[in-house]
């Protein structure tokens, strides 16, 4: 299984990004090899819109599961539609949110947990 | 001439200046493209004749003609597409009407459906045409309202331009196409970076401009430093006084309690029609 997780830089000591649509890198780990990448996040500085954006983007990628600080309204409509499992509150580094996310220690998250425009730092 | 009346940071006076700037002169047309938060018409007290609604186009997909291609998501500059699972996700309070996604649409499977946004005033006082747009609670785009408003603008009189602040998509919509851009400001920290940045849209834009300081007693001098640094234009001072907080909180203008301030406001007219020309 693919998921993605937010991320400020490239490696895994990098640290879990609180938000989804404006971080500026995800980490795409597949479960199966542990193998992971980078990728830069193009809607870091969308005008608007960066949460759609970001979860159109990881869906095309047919990441199947999230794991973030917080996800926004639009955001959520978009990654539920993609059917992408959601695992918001995570921080730390990547290294240790998918260690936990293997133990099963994030909870699925079944609503948006901040409004619109949580990432742009108003 | 057309004058549009900016600032970067709000509550400089760019209302204070375009509406006393408007009632010093004759044949004018007053725009208050501050749609967001439009309050010239407190000082004017204009008497409304017409009132027009102001739509844009949203999209609507026809389930039956669409195959999920997504080239819709890909066109549209507002990020109000999402396309998953080839189902067409629209989110209407991202759209600005542009129409991309339904002229490009490959299937012809976009219709657009007109929402209402907000309102376009039409009014006068005395020898002053006054038109404002109002954007309607809960929407977000400004530009089309102001561009509604703009379309107003007789180019045979003096056209005033009330700019909303910030430099942001509204006030570019607002200022261009105008002949001048005053910049309103006033000497603290906050007046000097919103200015600042305001120069740099105007220059992009290559339109004309000059500042004017409002409070122009208070604060420190860097406002006078940047603006000679920059060979930037300082137009005039207003300074901080209580008599006319007082006539702003009244909700009166400057030049009818005070005339000489008409003066002042007729000679900076002045210099802009000469620094133009």
């Amino acid at each position: 299984m693919k998921v993605a997780i937010t991320s400020s830089g490239t490696n895994l000591q990098s640290n879990v990004d609180p938000r989804f649509g404006r971080c500026p890198y995800y980490i795409i780990y597949d479960t199966e090899s542990g193998s992971f990448k980078a990728i830069e996040n193009k809607s870091s500085l969308a005008g608007g819109g960066a949460g759609i954006q970001a979860a159109q983007n990881i869906s095309d990628m047919k990441v199947e599961a999230l794991i973030t600080g917080n996800v926004g309204p639009n955001a959520f409509r978009v990654l539920s539609a993609a059917s992408i499992k959601i695992y918001s509150g995570a921080t730390g580094n990547i290294k240790d949110a998918i260690e936990k996310f293997k133990k099963g220690e994030y909870k699925q998250t079944i609503g948006p947990d901040v409004g619109s425009h949580f990432g742009m730092g108003r | 001439m057309i004058i549009s009346v900016a600032s970067g940071k709000g509550g400089t006076g760019k209302t204070t200046v375009a509406v006393n700037l408007a009632l010093s002169l004759n044949n004018v047309q007053l725009l208050d493209c501050d749609v967001e938060e439009p309050n010239c018409h407190i000082f004017i007290k204009p008497i409304f004749k017409n009132k027009n609604t102001v739509f844009i186009p949203i999209p609507q997909v026809d389930q039956t003609k669409c195959d999920g291609c997504g080239y819709c998501q890909e066109v549209c500059a507002y990020n109000a597409i999402a396309v998953i699972n080839k189902e067409v996700l629209i989110f209407p309070e991202l759209c600005h009407g542009c129409g991309s996604c339904a002229y490009f649409c490959p299937h012809d499977a976009i219709k657009e459906e007109n929402e209402e946004i907000g309102v376009v005033e039409i009014g006068r006082k005395g020898e002053i045409q006054f038109i404002h747009g109002k954007l309607n609670i809960g929407k977000m785009t400004a530009p089309p309202i102001i561009r509604a408003v703009k379309k107003y603008i007789n180019k045979k009189k003096t056209v005033i331009i009330d700019v909303p602040p910030g430099t942001s998509c509204p006030v570019i919509t607002a200022i261009k196409d105008t002949d001048f851009v005053i910049l309103v400001t006033e000497p603290t920290p906050f007046g000097l970076n919103d200015l600042s940045l305001a120069v740099e849209v105007v220059r992009k834009l290559g339109i004309p401009f000059g500042v004017i300081i409002n409070r122009s007693d208070l604060g420190n001098k860097k406002i006078d430093e940047y603006c000679t640094s920059e060979h930037i234009p300082i137009l005039m001072r207003i300074p901080f006084s209580k008599k006319i907080a007082e006539i702003y909180s009244r909700g009166d203008s400057i030049v009818e309690v005070l005339p000489e301030y008409r003066e002042k406001f007729q000679r900076l007219f002045t210099k802009i029609k000469q620094g133009k020309n």
